[in-house]
């Protein structure tokens, strides 16, 4: 078995024998048990199907067909009306909790104020409707701004190739690390440099980008502190080569998942490229930095940026996000395809193979997330670079304000300052019992009753039952405040004793806890007649 | 039960007639886990060297690789597992996860027993 | 700075509190030498109007199809979207919610995320289908990375045209394995072929016939993958029940073209691969009243358990287009999604009677859906060249003159009128 057994007794789902079938409520079922503003929503099929639909077309005129087929036989699709559906999705809606509801300190999500003005400049036809593969001249101002949001990244990062196509975060891993990987093929040493170091407080996707670009994983410990050590970075670069020759680079989150910043990050860059390898950093982080710190200017070879964290486009419940990534020069030849160029008579084109004959390839359709380059870039001019240095002031200030408030009532584990996320364990909320423990789950649990979007929990793994808390700038003083007092009052109870209301939130949330080993065990993953 | 054997990771192998030892985990393992959802178990007929991964336990929220302590060619697998991972947890007898023919029963000798273990198990928090 | 909340006093209250002197003490850990220090070339922030202004002459400069007759295509299709869809989606609740990692306060994202997989299985015929995919490209490359898994084979073989695209995403990430060749049309279909690829309606528009290829694959034992990048062609032609995998672009169902992205991949599968299946998964299940409940499952797939052993390295579905989706869905019904087909369909046909009686150019589809590929007597790539600059969108340029033309609900008898008058005054030349 793993050796990280020890951390699952932590992570392990919380068990359903609490139940409480009663419902405060009495009386019969009626409207399915909607309540005042608490929809309980049917599903679309679930309900009477009409004769015609939610749109009025034109009826087709009977022409053959020339398909060279069948007509497609019934597809089984529910039809009702148009008020009937918008009825349906705005009532689902109001079962969710947003940014805009309130104060949403998911560590390392950078869940900031989403800025409307973004949404109508993406909407303006000149950018909604403009079709990829268009003739180049008939869409030079969305080149134009893929150009100018290239360069603005360029600037921010100090890495001066830049690439936007990737979709998403992970997507500009995979995009960063194949790009490393072409480069020590262009040099003749792919087959010699097989390993990754990722230390182990990263994020499960920069193992398993490695894995997916045919590489090794060695982990780097990194609990004793918290950081990155140079000692412990040395041990793992040079384990099976002297030189550390057969190393093909590392992946290294700064600021760390912890929220600290890696104090050895210069030292451990210069023994890294020494051996040849490469610095992937991933930009999941770059909201405690932006316009204020430069990561090429800290060894950086490689870095994706999450549109959707830092330049606040809408994470829209699960996507899409965009991952744009910046590499050096020394890199920029590899950079996937299209990237935006500048002819000799100022025209905008999507360089391609023809122009970029080491490039790794295409890794996704077309350009990429356009309508997030769109929002991304004005939210940048919004900003300035006045504007984003006080970001990233805003956000580091916020979290050690956060921390320094909680320090007394919630384990510390590693000394600050922070950056823009404070990290906190449930240790001295442990009981003498395994059942009186009030664990990282239950405080979460408390916070969604207390009418707040709880922090990130059990992340990183390097601890048990750590809380990761990242206020972002937007948040005033006020907001802070209010969650610090929860957050204390929380702790507060747990040492009276009052322990075992914790186990059984949250209680007036929509739903209470869910029973996700019965998820797991017989997946019910689409609706369909015989269940009905 | 001498024929048992342990290991740091939490396997348990116990032999059956000679050279076939019936492989799964510990109760220390199984409550560590919390309720499994889903056993991935390995094919008849596959082959393993001591320490390969041999099947996966899932929880919710966790999915832990088990691996065999003694190398050889998987004889049979227990089926229930796929449609009651649950059963894991009744005993070994019921919830064992394969029978593996064993190429060189000296690699036991580096096993724990029972006494041993039991021991390990206090020096883990 | 109008998104921040700026007060002296709660700053120094803050610093106080943290018990330290200034801001830059707490990055005391970050080399100096990385310091921005005025070095960036970005000019400083600007008003709501000044940003409005600059973008909209960007926009301004581009030719939208709102403007112009629009026929091009090639797995990015312009079509109507519905009001409610796009208010839908722009409500706090859906827009700025995050992925649904708490289910209580997210069960309108998770309802939704469970319909939208209901939707895909019952349009491509398949048992189940995941959350979403970043767009149809990286979908088909998903797909052929599930069939290695399943059948621990490593070749991929593309069987007819597909979008060339997503067979360079494809390759690209092939090139990360020294055991993987990916064969082409002409290619041996062996025992070491995982999957066969085939792509329905196929890059020049043709429908694929599933049977053959169907009895192809399992005299051989490879999974049949079928990429279907016009999804409003399965309200048309027949599902794809004989495949393994059906997997694609969605983005004609509630989303904007969007230079290309975002957009929506789909990937729907049968129930024996439920634990090779890439992404997100949302299933049901009751909460601690027992009311039906639904939260993502099978995680342990996925990175953040699995890590490097994970089916993939995705974390993000498309979320908010999965929705967009979703409401159009709803909104077409039954009836609707059929008879939209059936007018796409029927607007290619009055497109394909009016080109073919253009002198010199011929119709190369027999069948198709709603796009086809013309044959020109001269250069295809001049055409759309000049008819752009007469205000036109062709369609797209092919090798040896072909012209692929997409024809939507959105195209007009009159743009057809254009569309063959600019081609024939530019082909008279």
């Amino acid at each position: 078995m793993g050796a990280e057994l020890h951390m699952m007794q932590d992570a392990k789902d919380n068990q359903m024998e609490d139940s409480q079938t009663e419902d405060s409520q009495t009386g019969p079922v009626l409207n399915n048990g909607t309540r005042a503003l608490r929809y309980e929503e049917q599903l679309l099929w679930e309900r009477e199907f009409h004769d015609t639909p939610g749109v009025d077309l034109p009826e087709p005129q009977g022409m053959p067909l020339r398909t060279g087929d069948a007509l497609r036989e019934d597809v089984g699709l529910p039809q009702v009306s148009e008020p009937e559906v918008l009825r349906h999705f705005v009532r689902l809606s109001t079962l969710n909790y947003s940014i805009d509801h309130g104060f949403f300190p998911l560590g390392s999500c950078t869940m900031k104020h989403n800025p409307r003005v973004n949404e109508k400049l993406a909407r303006l036809p000149g950018f909604a409707h403009i079709h990829p593969m268009q003739e180049e001249s008939t869409v030079q101002g969305a080149l134009e701004l893929m150009y100018r949001l290239q360069h603005y990244l360029a600037e921010l990062t100090a890495l001066p190739g830049v690439c936007l196509t990737p979709a998403a975060g992970a997507h500009g891993e995979l995009a960063g690390m194949m790009t490393i990987r072409r480069a020590h093929e262009a040099a003749g040493e792919n087959e010699t440099r097989k390993i990754v170091l990722i230390p182990d407080s990263a994020h499960g996707t920069n193992p398993a980008t490695a894995v997916i670009c045919g590489y090794k994983v060695r982990t780097i410990p990194t609990k004793e502190t918290g950081r990155l050590t140079q000692a412990a970075f040395e041990e793992a670069l040079y384990k099976t080569d002297p030189d550390g020759k057969d190393v093909a680079g590392m992946m290294v989150t700064n600021p760390n998942t912890c929220g600290l910043f890696e104090s050895d990050i210069v030292g451990i860059a210069d023994a890294l490229h020494a051996a040849g390898g490469y610095f992937y950093c991933d930009g999941a982080n770059f909201n405690a930095l932006v316009g204020k710190v430069r990561p090429g200017d800290f060894g950086v070879d490689v870095m994706h940026i999450n549109l959707h964290k830092t330049f606040s486009t809408p994470h829209g419940g699960g996507g899409p996000g965009s991952g744009p990534i910046c590499v050096t020069e020394a890199l920029e030849p590899y950079l996937p395809i299209p990237v935006v160029e500048q002819d000799i008579n100022g025209a905008y084109f999507l360089a391609r193979e023809k122009s970029r004959p080491e490039t790794l390839g295409k890794l996704r359709g077309f350009v990429g997330q356009f309508g997030m380059h769109v929002r991304a870039l004005a939210y940048m001019l919004s900003h300035g670079a006045d504007g984003l240095k006080e970001v990233s002031e805003n956000a580091v200030l916020n979290a050690n304000y956060i921390l320094s408030q909680l320090k007394d009532d919630y384990h510390v584990p590693y000394d600050g300052p922070c950056m823009h996320e404070c990290m906190v364990t449930d240790k001295l909320q442990k009981g003498e019992t395994k059942d009186d423990d009030v664990t990282t789950l239950d405080i979460a649990k408390a916070l969604v009753e207390y009418g707040y979007h709880p922090m990130t929990t059990y992340f990183p793994l390097v601890l048990p039952g750590t809380m990761l808390i990242e206020p972002t700038e937007t948040e005033t003083k006020g907001t802070l405040d209010k969650f610090i007092t929860v957050m204390m009052h929380i702790a507060s109870e747990v040492r009276a004793g009052n322990r075992d209301q914790f186990h059984h939130y949250p209680q007036s949330a929509p739903r209470r806890r869910l029973d996700e080993v019965k998820a797991a065990r017989h997946p019910v993953l689409r609706w369909s007649s015989d269940q009905a | 039960m001498a024929d048992t054997k342990y290991t740091k990771d939490h396997e348990v192998v116990h032999i059956e007639d000679g050279n076939v030892a019936v492989l799964g985990i510990t109760a220390y393992a199984q409550d560590a886990l919390g309720d499994l959802v889903f056993v991935e178990l390995p094919e008849v007929g596959a082959s393993f060297e001591k320490g390969d991964e041999f099947a996966v336990v899932e929880s919710v929220k966790t999915a832990a690789e088990v691996y065999t302590p003694v190398s050889g060619e998987i004889v049979e697998i227990n089926d229930r597992l796929n449609d009651e991972p649950e059963a894991i947890k009744i005993s070994l007898e019921e919830g064992w996860i394969a029978k593996i023919r064993m190429t060189d029963d000296s690699e036991l000798d580096a096993l724990m027993d029972e006494a041993a273990y039991n021991e390990y198990l206090e020096t883990l928090d | 700075m109008r998104y921040l909340s700026r007060s002296k006093t709660d700053r120094q209250a803050m610093l106080d509190a943290i018990g330290c002197g200034s801001v830059d003490d707490l990055f005391a850990d970050v080399p100096k030498q990385a310091f921005v220090d005025g070095k960036v070339d970005l000019p400083d922030h600007a008003g709501e109007l000044e940003v409005e202004r600059d973008l909209t002459a960007l926009a301004g400069q581009n030719m939208s199809a709102a403007d112009a007759p629009f026929f091009l295509g090639a797995g990015c299709y312009h079509h109507h979207i519905p009001s409610t869809v796009d208010y839908i989606i722009q409500r706090s609740e859906y827009l700025t919610a995050y992925t649904p990692y708490q289910p209580e306060i997210a069960q309108g994202t998770l309802t939704a995320i469970f319909e939208f997989q209901t939707y895909i299985a019952l349009l491509t015929g398949q048992d189940i289908a995941n959350a979403s995919l970043y767009d149809g490209a990286t979908a088909m490359t998903e797909a052929a990375l599930m069939a290695q898994r399943v059948t621990k084979r490593r070749n991929v073989l593309l069987a007819n045209d597909i979008h060339p695209e997503y067979v360079d995403v494809l390759t690209s990430y092939m090139k990360n394995y020294d055991d993987v060749t990916v064969r082409g049309q002409d290619d041996a279909l062996d025992e070491t072929v995982a999957c066969v690829i085939v792509q329905s309606p196929d890059f020049f528009g043709c429908p694929a016939k599933h049977d053959a290829w169907r009895k192809k694959c399992d005299e051989v034992g490879a999974l049949l993958v079928v990429v279907v990048t016009e999804i409003l062609s399965l309200g048309l032609l027949s599902a794809p029940v004989q495949a393994d995998i059906v997997c694609g672009e969605a983005q004609s169902i509630g989303l904007p073209m969007s230079f290309g992205g975002p957009h929506l991949g789909f990937f729907a599968t049968s129930q024996k691969y439920l634990r090779q299946i890439p992404g997100r998964l949302c299933g049901e299940t009751v909460d601690q009243d027992g009311k039906r409940s639904f939260v993502l499952t099978l995680n342990t797939r996925e990175q953040h358990i699995r890590r490097e052993k994970a089916t993939s390295n995705i974390c993000t579905n498309q979320g908010l287009c999965a929705l967009a989706f979703t409401v159009h869905m709803s909104l077409l019904g039954e009836d609707g999604f059929k008879q939209l087909a059936r007018l796409n369909h029927e607007a290619a046909c009055r497109f394909v009677d009016a080109v073919a009686a253009i002198d010199g150019v011929e119709v190369l589809n027999e069948h198709f859906f709603n796009e086809v590929t013309l044959q020109l007597p001269v250069p295809s790539k001049d055409i759309v060249k000049e008819m752009a600059a007469q205000g036109v969108i062709a369609g797209l340029a092919a090798d040896g003159n072909k012209l692929v033309c997409a024809v939507t609900e959105m195209v007009t008898d009159r743009d057809i009128e254009v569309f063959c008058n600019t081609l024939q005054s530019l082909i008279k030349g």
